[in-house]
């Protein structure tokens, strides 16, 4: 049986994408498995580790419980688009220097969440950082580092 | 997921004439729906997406209340500077319920249709028997693994927990549920599982949530949420209470105090005995814990669950006496 497809306008990154999709596809099946932007990594694929955590309109979500048709007329940043003409955002470069992963796996869905928590306001602490940062789960357990690294990079971005 | 189509709504009228259609479901935030489209539990073959329509994402304040709009999404409720001062317990129910990035995508009038999660009911592959999923099947909860499930509210049919955080300060604050011109207090929205715990809201066919409204009180005003639970935050609570008190102006005998419960009931529990057990009484430590055992009179353990008979009037009492303290 044909499945039904219907045309779906994607803003990725800056960039414009005409897919055909089946309704049901999440955006984060969209971005994986149409566009090869891997980066965004399948985790528990319900909304529990944050392993596929992207921006909408600025803000952080999950790509996993987001069906790619809610997200027309909406601008997507994945960690592909975080970089500035090949440098490195300063979250990406506060995790590298603070070695805050291990296996690499939730690290992007780290940094984008990191990213979105201090433009929040809310890595104003350590404890804060713990709170805002819970919805990224690490089965490597690098959170010290994690908290580490955002704490420094919050410091970087807002002097 | 099964394969569905997607329709998104342009007005309010056009939602619910859509969604009154055998098969479709109303779709905002998808926090719940998706999920539980995933765990083969909801099987929408429409989806009626409304998170786009204009005008229904406002928060409104005044002296009476607050009126927040059904597609306010949770964080920015939370954040929101005249909820966090006029009504605190809501905006610390929020923002300690599930993660940032699900208060970002769920929605106010989504999150009052959330659904239990007890593992029974989210997973028809491994266990076919559930009330709440097919009447009349069974429940697989009551002899299973319980302790995440309810001691109050419950029945013969189901036990499962209500697991939301913002519906117990709504309770507690007597907030009440738009449904378009159609107004109902937000405790009778919720209902009991009884015989038939497939019915989990009081919401008819081509129904929608538009608003929600809390009367503005002084016992809202100084409010708080506490959350017990497993692990220190993203987790559903163990046990939680809304509390809201206003004291006389020797400013230690309670004149008006709200309590509802979370984490150990079927639906947003409020705990009026507690209140009127309080009410008219000084502020006492050993007043307010004995008076805070009334909260879980009645209550059924099923083997594993019972720590939270224990620890649901602790917990009271701890969110009343930490009020009295900035009295």
């Amino acid at each position: 049986m044909t499945k039904t497809t219907i045309p779906v306008h994607l803003d990725i990154n800056g960039h414009h994408h005409d897919l055909q999709l089946e309704p049901r596809v999440t955006l984060l099946d969209a971005l994986r498995d149409r566009l090869g932007l891997t980066g965004t990594k399948k985790g528990c694929d319900h909304g529990q580790c944050g392993a596929c955590t992207v921006h909408i309109d600025g803000e952080r979500v999950l790509a996993c419980l987001t069906l790619a048709a809610q997200v027309e007329g909406r601008t997507v940043t994945t960690i592909e688009g975080l970089a500035r003409e090949g440098e490195m955002h300063p979250v990406q470069a506060a995790f590298l220097e603070h070695d805050a992963f291990q296996c690499g796996y939730c690290t992007p869905g780290q940094i984008m969440s990191a990213v979105a928590c201090i433009r929040e306001g809310h890595a104003g602490s350590d404890d804060e950082i713990r709170e805002y940062m819970a919805g990224n789960l690490c089965r490597c357990g690098a959170y010290p580092h994690i908290v580490a690294a955002i704490r420094q990079a919050a410091l970087e971005v807002a002097s | 997921m099964r394969d569905l189509s997607y329709f998104r709504a342009s007005s309010v009228d056009a939602a619910r004439q859509a969604a009154a259609l055998p098969g479709a479901m109303l779709l905002a935030g998808g926090t719940t729906l998706i999920d539980l489209a995933k765990c083969g539990v909801a099987e929408p073959e429409t989806l009626v997406d409304i998170a786009h329509l204009k005008g229904l994402d406002s928060i409104e304040v005044d002296e009476r209340g607050a009126t927040i709009g059904a597609l306010a999404r949770m964080s920015h409720v939370a954040d929101h500077a005249d909820i966090k001062s006029r009504f605190p317990a809501v905006s610390e129910a929020l923002w300690q319920a599930a993660s940032a990035q699900i208060r970002n995508m769920a929605t106010i009038g989504g999150n009052l249709m959330q659904r239990t999660r007890c593992p029974y009911f989210r997973d028809p592959a491994n266990f076919p028997a559930c009330n709440k999923r097919e009447p009349g099947s069974g429940c697989s909860a009551i002899g299973g693994v319980t302790r995440g499930h309810a001691v109050l509210g419950t029945s013969e049919a189901c036990i499962a927990m209500y697991p939301g955080d913002l519906a117990v300060a709504l309770v507690a604050f007597d907030a009440i549920v738009h449904l378009g011109e159609r107004q109902i207090p937000v405790d009778d929205f919720f209902l009991l599982p009884g015989t038939t715990p497939d019915r989990e809201h009081a919401i008819e066919p081509g129904e929608m949530i538009t608003a929600i409204e809390i009367p503005g009180s002084a016992a809202a005003r100084r409010s708080t949420y506490l959350k017990i639970r497993d692990r220190q935050s993203y987790e559903f609570a163990a046990a939680s209470a809304a509390v809201g008190i206003e004291f006389e102006p020797d400013g230690r005998t309670i004149r008006d105090l709200c309590v509802a419960l979370g984490g150990v009931a079927t639906k947003p529990w409020r705990a009026r005995t507690v209140e009127d057990a309080l009410k008219g009484k000084a502020l006492e430590p050993e007043t307010v814990r004995s008076a805070s055992l009334l909260a879980v009179e009645g209550a059924v353990d099923h083997g594993a669950n019972h720590y939270k008979i224990e620890l649901a009037p602790r917990v009271v009492a701890r969110a009343i006496l930490k009020l009295g303290e900035t009295a």
